[in-house]
C-alpha cells in the first residue's frame, strides 16, 4: 500500500505502476462534465481558469446533497470517459491525476504519458465508504451548477488503485 | 371501483424513494457475499511481493460493496451518489380509480419529496440538449399497464446512469438464434468493462419489439436476483448466459476474476415472424428498487 499526499510531484507519478493500491490524501478538486466543458472553453480561450490545478487532482464526481451535520453526501467516482475529450488540454496545463472509474481513451493515456500524470480509479457504488474519507468539502467555483460545482475536498486515505501510470501502463487492460 | 387518493400514491413514492436509495435490497447483498466464495481474481501484493491468497483486488471490492451497504443502511445515506433517474412501473386495476389528482403528478410530487428529505442528488436534466437541471430530480419515467382488480401496485427504481450508459439494443434477424443472442448479451458485457461498476445484474429483453424488448431488458432487473425465470427456456438461457458473461473475466469493478455479473434475469415476448429483437439493462450492484401496493 503506497500513502501520497496532494499536490503531485512528477517524481511521486513516476514511482507508480498501474495497479498499485495507494491511499490518498489531501486537497482534491470535483469536477463532472458540465465542470470540464467550461475549464476547456476558458483554456482554449488562453483564460486563466478559477482554480490553480498544476500538480493537482481531480476527483469526477458529483456527491449526494450532505446532511446537516455532515461534510458531504455519499461521493463515489463518476465514469471518467465522459471528460475524455476534455481532459488532454487539462494535463498540459499542468494536471497531475484524477480518479474515476472506466476506461479513458487512447488520447488521455498518451497524453498521461507525454504529461507525466496518473489515472487512478475508486470502487464505483462504494459511495458511502468512499465519503468517510472527505474531512472537508467547500465550493471552489461555479456554484451554480450545483452538484456539478467543482468542490476543494480533504481527502485522509482515499483508497485508489492505478489504473493509467506515466509509463504506459493499464490495469485494465493488464488483466 | 374504488377509489385511491392521489396523496397515498405520493407519500408512498416518496418514501420508496428514499428507502431505496439506502438499502441495499437483501437479495443483493446476499448475491455480494455468496460471491466472495467464488472470485479468483489476481492477488494483491501484501508486501514486498508476498502474494496473500484470501485478499485479492476482485475480493477488496466485493469486501468494499459490502462494507458500503452497512454504512449507508446504519448511517441512512445513499449507496451510491448517482441516485438515479426515477423509473416508475405502475399496475392500474382496471377497477381502481385514482382521485384528488393526476396519477402523473402525484407520481413526480413524490419524486420531488423523497429527493428533497431523503438528500438524494437530483440528476435530471429538462432536455437532452440544453441540459438545464430541473432542480427536484422530476420527472420519473412512468409506464403504466391496465391489470384485473381495484389495486394500485407501484415499483419504484432509481436507475444510476453509469450502468445505463452502457445497456444496449440491436435488432437481430431470426437466423442469429440462440448464438447471436448470446453472443450480443456477452459482447455488450464485455465492451462495458469496467464502467457499469460490476458485478452487475444483466437484465436481457428478448422479443417483442425494439421498445418491447428494452421495457423487458428493464423489468428483468427488478427480479429478485438469482431468482430464475418461470418459463424453462428462459430459465436455461440465464444460466448460459451467466456462466458466459462470468467467463469474460471482466471481474468486480473491471480488475479481472470471475464475478463480472451476479445474476442474468432473461424476460421475453413473442415477435414478428422477421425480427428478433433483444435489450440488454446493465444494473450496477445499487440495484435499487422498492414495491408497494395500495
Amino acid at each position: 500500500m503506497i500513502r501520497l499526499k496532494t499536490p503531485l510531484t512528477t517524481e511521486d507519478v513516476e514511482s507508480l505502476r498501474a495497479g498499485d493500491s495507494v491511499l490518498l490524501s489531501g486537497v482534491v478538486y470535483t469536477a463532472r462534465d458540465a465542470a470540464h466543458a467550461r475549464l476547456a472553453r476558458l483554456l482554449e480561450e488562453g483564460r486563466p481558469l478559477p482554480i490553480d490545478i498544476k500538480g493537482q487532482v481531480i476527483y469526477y464526481v458529483g456527491p449526494t446533497p450532505a446532511r446537516p451535520g455532515q461534510v458531504i453526501g455519499s461521493a463515489g467516482p463518476t465514469t471518467a470517459g465522459r471528460m475524455d475529450s476534455y481532459t488532454p488540454a487539462l494535463l498540459e496545463a499542468g494536471l497531475k491525476g484524477m480518479i474515476g472509474k472506466g476506461l479513458r481513451s487512447q488520447e488521455v493515456r498518451d497524453a498521461i504519458v507525454k504529461h507525466k500524470a496518473v489515472y487512478f480509479a475508486a470502487t464505483g457504488g462504494a459511495a458511502a465508504l468512499l465519503a468517510k474519507c472527505i474531512v472537508a468539502c467547500e465550493v471552489a467555483a461555479y456554484p451554480d451548477l450545483g452538484c456539478e460545482a467543482i468542490h476543494r475536498l480533504e481527502v485522509r486515505n482515499l483508497p485508489l488503485v492505478v489504473i493509467n501510470d506515466c509509463a504506459g501502463g493499464d490495469f485494465y487492460r493488464r488483466v | 371501483m374504488r377509489d385511491i387518493a392521489a396523496d397515498k400514491i405520493t407519500d408512498g413514492v416518496r418514501q420508496a424513494c428514499i428507502e431505496a436509495c439506502r438499502d441495499l435490497p437483501d437479495d443483493v447483498l446476499d448475491a455480494l457475499k455468496r460471491s466472495l466464495e467464488i472470485e479468483d481474481s489476481p492477488a494483491t501484493f501484501c508486501s514486498a511481493g508476498t502474494s496473500c491468497p484470501r485478499r485479492t483486488r476482485g475480493r477488496d471490492v466485493l469486501e468494499q460493496l459490502i462494507e458500503n451497504a452497512r454504512i449507508a443502511r446504519e448511517e441512512q445515506m445513499p449507496i451510491c451518489q448517482d441516485t438515479g433517474i426515477v423509473l416508475v412501473f405502475v399496475e392500474i386495476g382496471q377497477d381502481a380509480h385514482v382521485i384528488g389528482g393526476d396519477l402523473t403528478e402525484a407520481i413526480n410530487e413524490g419524486v420531488r419529496q423523497g429527493y428533497n428529505e431523503g438528500y438524494l442528488r437530483r440528476s435530471v436534466v429538462r432536455h437532452p440538449l440544453d441540459r438545464v437541471n430541473t432542480g427536484d430530480n422530476t420527472p420519473a419515467v412512468v409506464y403504466t399497464e391496465i391489470v384485473p382488480g381495484d389495486h394500485l401496485k407501484i415499483t419504484v427504481c432509481p436507475k444510476g446512469g453509469g450502468c445505463e450508459n452502457m445497456s444496449a439494443a440491436k435488432m437481430l434477424t431470426p437466423a442469429h438464434g440462440r448464438e447471436g443472442v448470446n453472443r450480443f448479451v456477452v459482447e455488450t458485457v464485455r465492451e462495458a468493462g469496467p464502467n457499469p461498476c460490476p458485478p452487475v445484474i444483466v437484465g436481457v429483453g428478448l422479443g417483442g419489439t425494439l421498445e418491447k424488448a428494452a421495457l423487458l431488458s428493464k423489468k428483468a432487473i427488478l427480479r429478485k436476483v438469482g431468482e430464475p425465470s418461470p418459463n424453462p427456456v428462459d430459465a436455461e438461457l440465464e444460466r448460459e448466459l451467466l456462466e458466459a458473461v462470468n467467463e469474460t473475466g471482466v471481474g468486480p469493478a473491471g480488475y479481472g476474476g470471475r464475478v463480472t455479473a451476479l445474476a442474468v434475469h432473461v424476460e421475453s415476448y413473442p415477435c414478428h415472424i422477421a425480427s428478433l429483437p433483444v435489450a440488454v439493462t446493465l444494473q450496477c450492484h445499487a440495484a435499487r428498487h422498492r414495491t408497494f401496493s395500495i
